[in-house]
């Protein structure tokens, strides 16, 4: 089945900023599905609140626009329940890393087989532009009467260090790199991360998309910007982490079948979403074992 | 008295206080003297002569000093005592010791002597607690195990939770059942997830569900709070979560591990903005297992969040009861949808009973949105105000027909109406239900129901019920009278009567005899404040 890149957009009208980073990640995002070929009643976009929030209101799929903070917890229990599905959590910066936060630690801890996009613009554009977790400290955006007092969460560090087991930066205007990295992480088996660099044109004035290209910082020699931006696989930098392979000689194989316990949940091929509970509006769910132990 | 091991600050002022007022030595003997004139019977028994009486018996003199089997001895005399059959303390002797048989056989045989040296003396002690004969099918449950079978019986296929008091026993006890047969010898599972914190187990639950699984948590007072703001995102989205509200004592951490049934009126208001929820109530342990497989059936056939609500009292007591009956519940899952032709589906979509065909994710031409917004038919957000009221409405006439097509006997359990009713709900019912038994005895009639559904509120069912009430009295758990807070608000016959306890401690059937034997002497307060066990 061909899939056409329009069939992954709504004609939901979109009201983000002109210049705002959201629509090359929310464009990376579609043709990422479209590229996979998804069926669309295959995938789901689970999104946070905060401007990045209605990315899943322009991608037609299932589209689930959670609470502030609260992606990762329902998008985790959908995928638990139906691991058939394909699903995106997608959120701010601040819904991420700031009322998110303890979500985003144990959703590294767990590894749910999903992927997690975080809009990082260093602000929270729809409240009007209070510093975020990820602005660094002492800049001064134009909405901060003071510059901003504390340090910056590192996103990359944090997701290293939470046991997510796919870790990956993109730039929202690198649209294809971008796609091509949000495949990968939806490949990946496990919980994928992507920090995605944007600018907000309305409220961060400082890491501007000329910032990200260093137009503010011209080499003289060549007269180009030195862009602070930068592709890490043009460095030959190998981010798969090798196990050395167990040593064969010693060991000795056993070919027979061993054990067979089908007894054992297996919520890939039995997962709560298909398992049959009712046949004509009676239980099918035979608890006389349990009833047998409680017997007296 | 500083010897005596830890006891509470004010409950040790307490007791030296009535000890010296009673001018009896700060000892234990001080007490036991002092229980003895309140004609408490005492039958001192040295367990240091049993031990060097055995250690001599069995020429074993390191007996003489084992004041570790203190436990077995004591325990055996009081079986004597009370005229009860020593095997079942001889069994679990062996169980606790069946990597040891020596000392299995020595606490044994210690057992034995105790037993026989307590029906010797003891013969003719007046208190036998006999054997009754053994009804079939009859099982020993605790109320998270009432719960825990009920969600497994119907169908609820996803738990998430945090580790609470007293809720989490359910969990833990769902996922050491989480494999279980179904029909035809084929497995079954239960997707048991312990969380970060209970924001987490309800966003799991409500993503869950929208896969069209069966889903539930549980939780107790601290962690429902949590629990607010999704509860109000599945109203608004109409998702048919069940939450399992076991409640404690509050106010914060209040008296964790102890009762109270002071979260009702959190329940219904529970979420910020106009939602509807079903809140209902169970009684006993029996009615957990039915009543949790009528609420996912409340939950689907109306698709909104549903609090089930239960206490610490149901939670931990251990009961013999009829062994449950999965064939007398049933499943309905309203209008969810298995298949869906049209190519343009929207998920709230106008209907006179208020309810859309429900879709779930993973089903082909079935997608919609879901959105904390206010939404469209599709659930794309809306500020539109047309669209606004009729959303609104939309979700609000749920109420209305869960009240209409709900059974009476589901929304409140009539025990008999007559001048003077008692209006309760949750597990007062039990020590109600005794205290009526003992006035009856005695000729005098007082009426007890007991509401199950309290959001929305059956007010027509109850005034119906209450029309030849002369007197309500209302007896619950809290500090405020919270149903009764609801009673006053939906009824014309405002409460004449508050019998409350807030001790964290459970009602018993001989206060609330004494409170209501006042009532009917016209001798009572307006509000009684139960103090049993202070």
């Amino acid at each position: 089945m061909e899939s056409n890149l329009s069939d992954y957009k709504t004609e939901v009208h979109n009201d983000w900023c002109p210049g705002c980073g959201d629509f090359g990640i929310v464009n990376a995002i579609q043709m990422a599905l479209a590229e996979m070929e998804i069926p669309r009643h295959k995938a789901a976009i689970f999104s946070g609140i905060g401007c990045s929030g209605k990315t899943s209101h322009f991608v037609n799929v299932y589209g689930i626009h959670t609470l502030h903070g609260r992606v990762l917890t329902f998008a985790q229990g959908a995928k638990l329940a139906n691991p058939e599905m394909t699903v995106v959590a997608a959120g701010g910066d601040g819904d991420g890393l700031g009322i998110g936060a303890g979500h985003f630690v144990a959703a590294g801890r767990r590894n749910v087989d999903m992927t997690y996009i975080i809009f990082n613009n260093g602000v929270y554009g729809l409240t009007k532009g209070q510093a975020s977790p990820t602005l660094k400290l002492g800049l001064q955006t134009k909405s901060l009467p003071e510059p901003n007092v504390n340090q910056a969460v590192n996103p990359i560090a944090l997701a290293v260090a939470s046991g997510f087991t796919f870790v990956a930066r993109g730039y929202a205007y690198d649209v294809r790199q971008l796609k091509d990295l949000i495949i990968a992480a939806v490949k990946h088996r496990g919980l994928a991360f992507l920090d995605v660099l944007q600018q907000c044109p309305t409220y961060n004035d400082i890491n501007t998309r000329d910032w990200f290209a260093g137009m503010d910082n011209i080499d003289e020699m060549t007269k180009k910007p030195r862009p602070r931006i930068y592709k890490l696989e043009d460095t030959h930098f190998d981010p798969v982490v090798h196990i050395d392979s167990p040593d064969e000689e010693n060991e000795k194989l056993t070919q027979a079948l061993i054990k067979s316990n089908e007894w054992v949940p297996n919520y890939l091929e039995n997962p709560p979403a298909t398992q049959q509970i009712s046949y004509k509006g009676k239980s099918i769910t035979d608890i006389s074992r349990i009833l047998d132990s409680l017997q007296v | 008295m500083d010897e005596v091991p830890p006891l509470d600050d004010l409950f040790k002022e307490r007791l030296v206080k009535y000890l010296t007022s009673k001018n009896k030595p700060l000892t234990i003997q001080g007490m036991l003297d002092a229980a003895k004139e309140r004609g408490v019977q005492l039958y001192p028994v040295s367990f240091k002569t049993i031990l060097s009486n055995l250690a001599d018996e069995t020429q074993n003199p390191k007996l003489r000093g084992m004041f570790r089997m203190l436990n077995v001895l004591a325990v055996s005399v009081s079986l004597g005592l009370l005229g009860l059959p020593p095997d079942t303390l001889l069994k679990s002797v062996e169980n606790i010791f069946s990597r040891k048989p020596q000392i299995a056989e020595m606490n044994k045989h210690a057992a034995n002597y105790a037993y026989n040296f307590a029906t010797a003396k003891y013969a003719k002690y007046k208190y036998q607690l006999l054997l009754t004969p053994k009804e079939p099918d009859t099982i020993m449950v605790q109320g998270f195990q009432s719960t825990g079978l009920g969600k497994i019986a119907s169908g609820c296929r996803f738990q998430s939770y945090y580790p609470i008091t007293p809720a989490s026993d359910e969990s833990v006890f769902l996922e050491s059942n989480e494999t279980f047969e179904v029909e035809n010898n084929r497995p079954g599972s239960t997707m048991v997830v312990q969380t970060e914190d209970e924001i987490s187990a309800i966003g799991m639950v409500i993503g869950a569900t929208l896969t069209g699984t069966r889903a539930a948590t549980s939780t107790s007072g601290p962690g429902f709070s949590l629990m607010a703001e999704a509860l109000g995102w599945a109203g608004i989205n109409e998702v048919p979560i069940v939450v399992t509200l076991y409640q404690r004592s509050g106010p914060s951490t209040g008296l964790p591990t102890r009762h109270g049934q002071d979260d009702l009126q959190f329940a219904i208001h529970a979420g910020h903005g106009d939602f509807p929820r079903i809140v209902y109530a169970s009684g006993d342990i029996e009615e957990g297992f039915y009543d949790t497989a009528k609420c996912f059936n409340y939950a689907e056939n109306f698709q909104l969040p549903v609090i089930h609500m239960m206490d610490k009292f149901i939670a931990s007591t251990v009961a013999t009861v009829k062994r449950f009956d999965p064939k007398k519940i049933t499943i309905e899952r309203g209008k969810l949808l298995e298949k869906i032709d049209t190519q343009d589906y929207k998920r709230f979509a106008p209907s006179p009973d208020g309810l859309s065909p429900r879709s779930r994710l993973g089903l082909e031409n079935g997608i919609f949105w879901n959105t904390g917004d206010e939404s469209d038919e599709y659930g794309h957000i809306s500020e539109d105000p047309g669209n606004r009221i009729t959303m609104m409405d939309k979700r609000a006439s749920k109420l209305d027909l869960a009240l209409k097509t709900m059974p009476k006997e589901d929304q409140a359990a009539n025990f008999g109406v007559s001048e003077f009713c008692v209006v309760s709900w949750g597990s007062t019912k039990g020590p109600i239900l005794d205290a009526i038994e003992m006035l009856k005895k005695e000729g005098l009639a007082v009426g007890f129901v007991q509401i199950k559904l309290l959001q929305p509120f059956p007010t027509d069912y109850l005034k119906s019920l209450l029309k030849g009430t002369k007197t309500i009295i209302d007896i619950e758990a809290n500090q405020s009278g919270q149903l009764g807070s609801l009673l006053n608000e939906h009824l014309d016959h405002k409460v004449d009567y508050y019998i409350l306890k807030y001790t964290g401690r459970s009602m018993t059937c001989t206060e609330i005899y004494d409170s209501l034997k006042k009532i009917l002497q016209n001798k009572a307060e307006k509000k009684q404040v139960l103090t049993y066990g202070v």
